[in-house]
């Protein structure tokens, strides 16, 4: 099993035709996603070439994707200003899983998606998110599939590369995943901490959890209150930005000390009180996971 | 972004809220010509992004315009949390009555826009919120339908009992909403709020920041960034469309991607050294760009090793090494260069560096190690 995305997940792609749409829809068919349109307006009736001679059928609206395919999950490549509007668009589609990538969408219209998604019951990941991937069965972002293996570990991070850094170090140790989800850098992201500790507690092939945080917001303390309150399986973390100055924005939007609030030794210290082992390296991840499962 | 108090008050005025007036001097004579031009009492006030500005000295009453002269020579080019105050903004004095606080931004943990109003104005909220929580009245407001007519009533209504003064405040809670959201806020903030003697309500301070990711569509807004108050350095990082902000320490760090850049920052803390900077070279591996990181690492005088940090996802390794190699073509780079690249096109990237004399490493703690070592002079 895995979390979120599958073997039955039949996505669409939100922006297929763009420079980062089309790369990284060529990339997720390589892996083994099952891409089963595209959309770009004006270019409905298009067919898209995916690798190993795969064809993908584009249409010009999300609704029309879906009914025509039975999709059931989307990703977003389209540029900021437009990002906010394709996430209600695949909202009011019919999918229930939609994955926005793109960076720099104006927080306020992230305000009115999220209200809007939550009400049709709609799972957002992100945005200003790398996606996620269940190693072996799907992938849906910009994830490199190559570092990644099966395996019995969660990870959930709110960076992109960290995320990398920490799988690398994972797979290298001979510790796998069954999914691996970058939740975002924005201040407000549909998926949260909780959200994914949840669906790894659930999750029967998931036996230990790792966390990877940041400085701003306080997502990472009610999720270090959620593990100690709900979880039964390890989790151990890391907190990037202990060395990050406060009321300056450190790259995404959302990691920002502000005031006395959102820093790391508050979260490392979060995390300690709530029995999650905390990294000093990202290196030192491996251990403490080992340890945890042993 | 922050703009300073006299350009979110041309916001607030733009949105109907009621601003006494002000103007800026940029030298003492012009001080002195606006107040006299306003008679009577002036405030002036330091316009720098920082708070703190009545503390540090850069507010002051003046009775008259010489005065409002002599305390703009002391307030101009005075330091203020290592910032230098190259503008005072010069205003009436006001009679004030009362001070409350009204201010909006948005609550990550809500998912939009939050109010925050106590009739303990004129002190800093985050302290009042802290220690005395029952003073503030908070209210979320759904984006989908704005700030409520009710809503707006029951926020004011919290702040005085004279109907005539809420009924004055439900109208600046309003407009303050409609300021927000047509600025892409991300704060705005009255404090304080003022009532005078004469029944009048207000707005004789304020303070915004605008989210970044808004500014693309709102030129008007843009305009108002100030960079006189920033480091070249980053002024010169945000045009070449680089996450840059520059430290006090002697590592210089080129990483890409937000998370890793911090945790880099964090290790070379961690083996005994302090960074340069933060820096985000971002997703895509334009050579151009590694040359303008570069660059910029190198024109901060601290900066005694450079270290590259590159996990190629959607970056490919050999882009940022061909740029490596072209940065030290085009630029004299004195302090040495520790390398570590891993991921997309690693294979390619290690030979193009191998050519051109750099070794690299794949495991970030030894670059890491390595940096901080020759920082030291090992």
């Amino acid at each position: 099993m895995a979390i979120f995305i599958d073997n039955d997940t039949k996505l669409v792609v939100q922006g297929i035709t763009g420079r980062d749409g089309s790369f990284h829809t060529r990339e997720m068919m390589a892996y083994g996603t099952n891409v089963v349109a595209g959309v770009t307006p004006g270019k409905g009736g298009q067919t898209f070439e995916g690798p190993n001679g795969k064809a993908v059928p584009i249409f010009n609206a999300m609704d029309e994707a879906v009914a025509a395919t039975g999709a059931n999950a989307s990703v977003i490549y389209v540029p900021p200003a437009f990002a906010a509007g394709a996430i209600l668009e695949a909202a009011d589609s019919g999918v229930s899983f939609v994955v926005a990538i793109t960076e720099g969408v104006p927080v306020l219209d992230m305000a009115r998606a999220h209200a809007f998604a939550k009400d049709k019951g709609v799972r957002v990941l992100g945005p200003n998110c790398p996606g996620l991937i269940s190693p072996g069965k799907s992938k849906v972002g910009i994830l490199p599939g190559k570092i990644v293996t099966e395996g019995p570990i969660g990870l959930v991070s709110r960076s992109g590369t960290l995320t990398y850094e920490a799988v690398f170090q994972l797979t290298g140790a001979g510790l796998g995943q069954t999914t691996c989800v970058g939740i975002g850098g924005d201040p407000l992201i549909g998926t949260n901490f909780i959200d994914c500790l949840a669906a790894f507690e659930a999750d029967p092939d998931t036996t230990g959890v790792v966390m990877i945080g940041e400085i701003g917001g306080t997502d990472e303390q009610e999720a270090a209150e959620y593990v100690s309150a709900h979880m039964t399986k390890p989790v151990v973390g890391f907190i990037a930005g202990r060395t990050a100055p406060p009321g300056r924005q450190m790259g995404h939007a959302g990691a920002i000390i502000s005031g006395a609030s959102g820093t790391a030794e508050d979260k490392i210290k979060a995390f300690e009180e709530n029995g999650i082992s905390v990294a000093q390296r990202p290196a030192d991840l491996v251990g403490l996971i080992q340890d945890a499962l042993a | 972004m922050d703009i300073h108090e006299y350009q979110a008050k041309e916001r607030f005025r733009a949105a109907g809220i009621p601003v006494p007036p002000g103007e800026i001097a940029t030298t003492p004579e012009q001080a002195e010509s606006i107040a006299a031009q306003y008679g009577g009492m002036v405030v002036v006030k330091a316009q720098v992004h920082s708070g703190g500005r009545g503390k540090a000295g850069g507010v002051k009453l003046a009775k008259d315009a010489s005065e409002a002269k002599e305390h703009a020579a002391a307030i101009l080019g005075m330091d203020i949390k290592g910032l230098t105050v190259e503008k005072v903004l010069v205003t009436p004095a006001e009679d004030i009555d009362t001070e409350a606080y009204v201010g909006i931004l948005v609550d990550r943990k809500k998912q939009a826009a939050t109010f925050m109003v106590s009739a303990e104005g004129g002190v800093d909220i985050e302290a009042v919120a802290a220690e005395t929580p029952e003073l503030i009245r908070k209210l979320t407001v759904d984006p989908r339908y704005g700030i409520l007519p009710h809503q707006a009533f029951w926020l004011a209504n919290f702040l005085y009992e004279d109907p005539a003064l809420i009924k004055q405040a439900s109208k600046i809670i309003g407009q303050l909403y409609t300021s927000f959201i047509e600025s892409g806020s991300s704060m705005a903030e009255i404090n304080p709020l003022i009532t005078t003697p004469a029944g009048e309500v207000k707005a004789i301070d304020a303070k915004m920041s605008i989210d970044e990711s808004e500014l693309f569509r709102r030129p008007e807004v843009e305009a108002m960034r100030d960079t006189s108050s920033e480091p070249a350095s980053e002024t010169k990082a945000r045009e070449a469309g680089l996450s840059y902000v520059k430290l006090d320490g002697d590592v210089g760090c080129c990483v890409n991607g937000a998370g890793l850049a911090m945790a880099t920052m964090d290790l070379v803390k961690y083996y005994g050294g302090e960074p340069a900077n933060f820096l985000d070279i971002g997703g895509s591996s334009n050579p151009d760009k590694v040359v303008a990181a570069l660059e910029i690492i190198t024109s901060d005088p601290n900066v005694k090793s450079i270290l590259f940090n590159i996990f190629g996802g959607i970056t490919r390794c050999d882009d940022v090494a061909n740029g490596i190699v072209e940065a030290t073509r085009r630029i004299d780079i004195k302090p040495p260069i520790v390398i570590r690249l891993t991921g997309t096109n690693e294979e390619k990237a290690l030979e193009i560096l191998h050519e051109a004399g750099f070794s690299a490493y794949t495991s970030m703690d030894e670059v890491v190690e390595k940096a901080v070592q020759l920082a030291q002079g090992n």
